[in-house]
């Protein structure tokens, strides 16, 4: 009887040590993982001390050229500093007025700071703040500024990534803005709803893909028909009718005679929406998802969805219009862009990732970032396939621009329709080079400018020139 | 000189802290009070290390002076308490005795430097808590009637509710205290013990089937007292507290999974009935979404755990005081943010030892009623710990009780000192069980002292007494 008594009361002291342990295992764990979070919380008012006891780090390019600093004048009053004014305007954002881009996502790197202690007590004797620990950012000023430049007046977007790292080398979204004035204009950016100056339309812009989509459209019949996709043939005149609703290519232009590669290479619309009522609905529907489309996406910055949803009971005339890209979808360039580095890295995505480091201000390194791997969108073969046919696009298509270079490059256009009255379009390109070895990814939109071939493409061409004709 | 000396004692206070900690638990491997004198001893000069330097960081960090005459009070206090105790009870338990001391040193430290004031008053409640603390194992050894009240402590304790129910005062939706002369009372406090003597003496002459039915109507009192109070932690330990009483006295699992069981019904109608319910248990599972209202005080919370790291923001370095009610129900978040979350795992590894050093007294006790006051007074302590810990960390719902020894509070800390001088009390009891079998038994006298004392329990001593 004692005996079992005794083993009673073990029990119960052994289920609240397990129940303490297990307190104490989710204490730590929550509190070590959700540090940052918690942090930049604006109900924290944590951030106050630091931000009294440290002046705010500096954020840097990847070449070590400097986009942000804090300066403080003989008064201690501290000033947020551009020197690039508009040119990095989304990319870098703003520190006050709530915050945004890398300012907001890196803010709690930035009032940290974990410089020498002999450093902070240097300054404790000056009667200065501690500097904040900088950021490097895998931001090539060189590629930005191409970039920047190329689209001009118009509005738009351009990023530029790794597809073996998914380091992002550049991002460019107009209208723009300059960060230094940011508390000057807020009032009139924030009043101004037409042209939504503050939004990073690189990977908040929401736009109709147009044949851009033919890249996704294509995937999912070769992943339907791998045998038989290469038989693919088509008579096309121009346009495409399947009940009540009309396609028409681009410009009324009929393809004639067609394969696979040439249909995609010319972006023949009516080839793709014939396509398109082939396709199984229902796994159409799954493989958007696993590219990612209305999906919440593991990357630092601020996002938007993008949106096709497909399943059984989608109509024909929609399936028609989501198989050339217009109708309801909705993208990003920041989306188009991580299926592209997809293709271009065998199948495989990596995280796009802004930062490349934390450093103290005396250069010593706290956190390095290193790639990682998202998922992987495709099948090594797929993006085989997919490459060639992109390939053929600036051999034989639409993107002709880009062939007869000192290195090769593949990628598919786009001139989405956006106004159903005039028969305005968006241009797009998206694409990779060079195509043995990919090194660079590139995604442009540029708004209400005509056809992807004749204004994307070059500005592609001159950002991928940069890269590689020396 | 000052920001070296703040910013490397944040690492000295947790190696010293977790020294003491590690002799709490190396103790154990000694089955005899005599051969853990030497760990006692490293305890002290850890628990003085720690002590010492968080108040010159604190007087550091202020630059004020006056702080070190408060904590050359507060080092006389707890160096007087641990010698008159040894000199008093030689037969005492230390680990218990430092744990408190240890627990106290922490409550001063985070105290003055949330609120200056408040611990100057809890420094003079502790005082006199002692003093009266200090006659408990006295008493406990020697009154021998304390087993036959039973009715008297059921009494005590439902009027003692009650009153506060009719009478007392509204704090923070809860009707939990009431005042006499200036002082504020919080009696669902003292009514803990007097309900583990309660719940004690009505099993240990029988403990059949009708002992269960009584005592778990009048058990239901407290507990329904004090949920209309909506005094809910309280209700809570009332009721776990019981349940697990009875599955030792009865010795029957059914009991237990009966009172879990009922517990889990319980605590959904309270959910379907109450509103302030239904808020805290929002609050817990996602207090991001009521940030402005329910969730302020557990993000405040959680804001301060996560910004202090493992070593902490340093005293004086943070922002605790953001938190509501940090002094009392928050007080592990200030510890977890300006000392870090190191030290305030060893702070709960510290409330540990003392429940195991509590269960083993409650195993090697012969005498039934005090060895289920010995695991009642341990289960309520510890259950205690766990509802303000893991209320403050998202681990579990808030309840809003106070976490022993460290919280402002004068009738929390007067209520668990005479909780952890009654276990002393109890100790001595068993030492007094133990010398005199080893005089009934000099035959075997050297291997009965061996197997005597200690934190396993010694299955051949049972089969012999058995």
């Amino acid at each position: 009887m004692k005996k079992k008594r005794n083993r009673q009361i073990l029990a119960v002291t052994w289920l609240f040590v397990g129940l303490f342990f297990a307190m104490m295992g989710y204490t730590c764990h929550y509190a070590v993982t959700h540090r940052q979070t918690l942090m930049n919380n604006s109900y924290n008012t944590r951030q106050e001390i630091l931000i009294a006891q440290n002046s705010r780090g500096s954020i840097y390019a990847a070449g070590g050229q400097k986009l942000a600093e804090t300066v403080t004048d003989g008064e201690g009053k501290e000033t947020r500093v551009y020197p690039y004014a508009n040119m990095f305007s989304h990319a870098v954002g703003y520190a006050s007025n709530g915050k945004f881009g890398i300012e907001a996502f890196a803010n709690y790197y930035l009032i940290n700071s974990n410089t020498r202690l002999s450093d902070k007590v240097a300054n404790d004797v000056a009667g200065k703040k501690y500097p904040g620990d900088s950021v490097i950012t895998t931001l090539d000023v060189d590629l930005q500024k191409i970039a920047y430049d190329s689209l001009g007046m118009y509005s738009g977007a351009v990023i530029v990534s790794e597809p073996s790292t998914g380091r992002i080398l550049a991002m460019v979204s107009k209208p723009d803005f300059d960060p230094n004035e940011i508390d000057q204009i807020w009032d009139t950016l924030i009043n101004d709803k037409e042209s939504s100056v503050l939004l990073n339309r690189t990977t908040q812009g929401l736009y109709p893909p147009g044949s851009t989509f033919k890249i996704v459209t294509a995937l999912e019949y070769i992943r339907e028909n791998p045998d038989s996709y290469s038989q693919f043939s088509f008579q096309c005149n121009g346009r495409f009718t399947h009940g009540e609703e009309r396609i028409n290519c681009y410009h009324g232009t009929s393809h004639g005679s067609e394969n696979f590669t040439k249909a995609f290479a010319k972006s023949c619309n009516s080839a793709f929406a014939s396509i398109g009522l082939e396709l199984d609905r229902k796994k159409f529907g799954k493989t958007l998802d696993e590219l990612l489309f209305n999906q919440e996406l593991k990357v630092d910055f601020a996002y938007n969805q993008s949106k096709l949803a497909m399943d059984e009971n989608t109509t024909d005339s929609d399936v028609m219009q989501a198989a050339i890209g217009q109708g309801t979808t909705q993208i990003t360039p920041l989306e188009l862009n991580m299926i592209t580095a997809a293709i271009a890295n065998d199948g495989e995505l990596m995280k796009p990732y802004l930062l490349d480091r934390v450093e103290t201000a005396d250069r010593s390194v706290v956190k390095q970032f290193s790639p990682d791997s998202y998922k992987r969108l495709m099948s090594e073969e797929e993006a085989q396939i997919m490459t060639e046919l992109m390939e053929e696009v600036v051999k034989s298509g639409t993107g002709t621009k880009l062939s007869g270079l000192s290195y090769t490059a593949a990628g598919k256009t786009g001139s989405a329709e956006y106004n159903k009255v005039k028969s305005d379009s968006h241009a797009w390109f998206t694409g990779f080079a060079p195509v043995e070895e990919p090194q660079v990814c590139v995604t442009i939109i540029i708004e209400g400018a005509g056809s992807g071939g004749d204004y994307a493409v070059p500005i592609a061409k001159r950002i991928l020139d940069a890269c590689f004709e020396e | 000189m000052e920001l070296y000396i703040t910013e490397l004692s944040k690492y000295f206070i947790t190696l010293f802290i977790a020294c003491y900690t590690l002799e709490c638990f190396l103790v154990f491997r000694f089955q005899d009070e005599e051969q853990r004198k030497g760990g006692y001893i490293r305890q002290n000069i850890w628990m003085f290390l720690v002590h010492f330097s968080c108040f010159l960081v604190i007087c550091f960090e202020t630059g004020q002076i006056e702080y070190l005459l408060f904590y050359v009070l507060q080092q006389i206090l707890l160096f007087s308490t641990i010698m008159l105790f040894r000199m008093i009870y030689p037969k005492g338990n230390l680990l218990i005795v430092n744990n408190m001391c240890m627990l106290l040193s922490v409550g001063f430290v985070i105290l003055t430097r949330l609120s200056y004031e408040r611990a100057i008053k809890q420094f003079f409640i502790v005082t006199a808590s002692i003093i009266i603390g200090m006659a408990i194992p006295f008493f406990i050894r020697n009154i021998k009637f304390l087993k036959s009240l039973t009715w008297v402590y059921a009494g005590v304790g439902i009027a003692a509710l009650g009153i506060v129910l009719i009478l007392g005062s509204v704090t923070y939706g809860s009707k939990i205290s009431y005042s006499v002369a200036g002082v504020t009372f919080q009696p669902s406090e003292f009514v803990k013990i007097v309900f583990v003597f309660f719940v004690a003496s009505a099993f240990c002459e029988s403990w059949d089937f009708l002992r269960v039915a009584v005592t778990a109507v009048l058990a239901g009192a407290h507990v329904l007292i004090l949920v209309a109070s909506k005094d809910l932690g309280s209700a809570l330990i009332f009721f776990v507290v019981y349940v697990f009483m009875v599955f030792i006295a009865t010795g029957r699992w059914i009991y237990l999974f009966l009172g879990v069981a009922g517990g889990c019904g319980a605590a959904v109608v309270a959910y379907r009935l109450f509103s302030h319910v239904q808020v805290r248990v929002q609050a817990w599972r996602d207090p991001f979404s009521c940030i402005d209202d329910a969730g302020f005080q557990i993000t405040q919370s959680l804001f301060g755990i996560s910004s202090g790291g493992w070593f902490g923001l340093g005293l004086f370095r943070g922002n605790p005081t953001s938190i509501p009610l940090v002094e009392a129900d928050f007080v592990f978040s200030a510890v977890a943010e300006e000392l870090g979350i190191l030290f305030s795992m060893c702070m709960i590894l510290i409330c540990i030892s003392s429940f195991i050093m509590c269960m083993n007294i409650s195993l090697k006790l012969q005498d039934r009623f005090y060895r289920l006051i010995a695991f009642g007074l341990g289960v309520t302590y510890i259950f205690q710990v766990f509802l303000t810990v893991g209320g403050g960390t998202k681990f579990i719902p808030m309840t809003g009780v106070t976490l022993p020894f460290i919280s402002y509070g004068g009738s929390s800390v007067l209520t668990t000192l005479i909780m952890f001088f009654i276990i002393e009390g109890l100790y001595i009891i068993r030492r007094d069980e133990g010398d005199k079998r080893a005089k009934t038994r000099k035959g075997q006298n050297k291997r009965q002292r061996e197997t005597r004392e200690g934190g396993r329990p010694r299955r051949r001593e049972y089969e012999e007494e058995a």
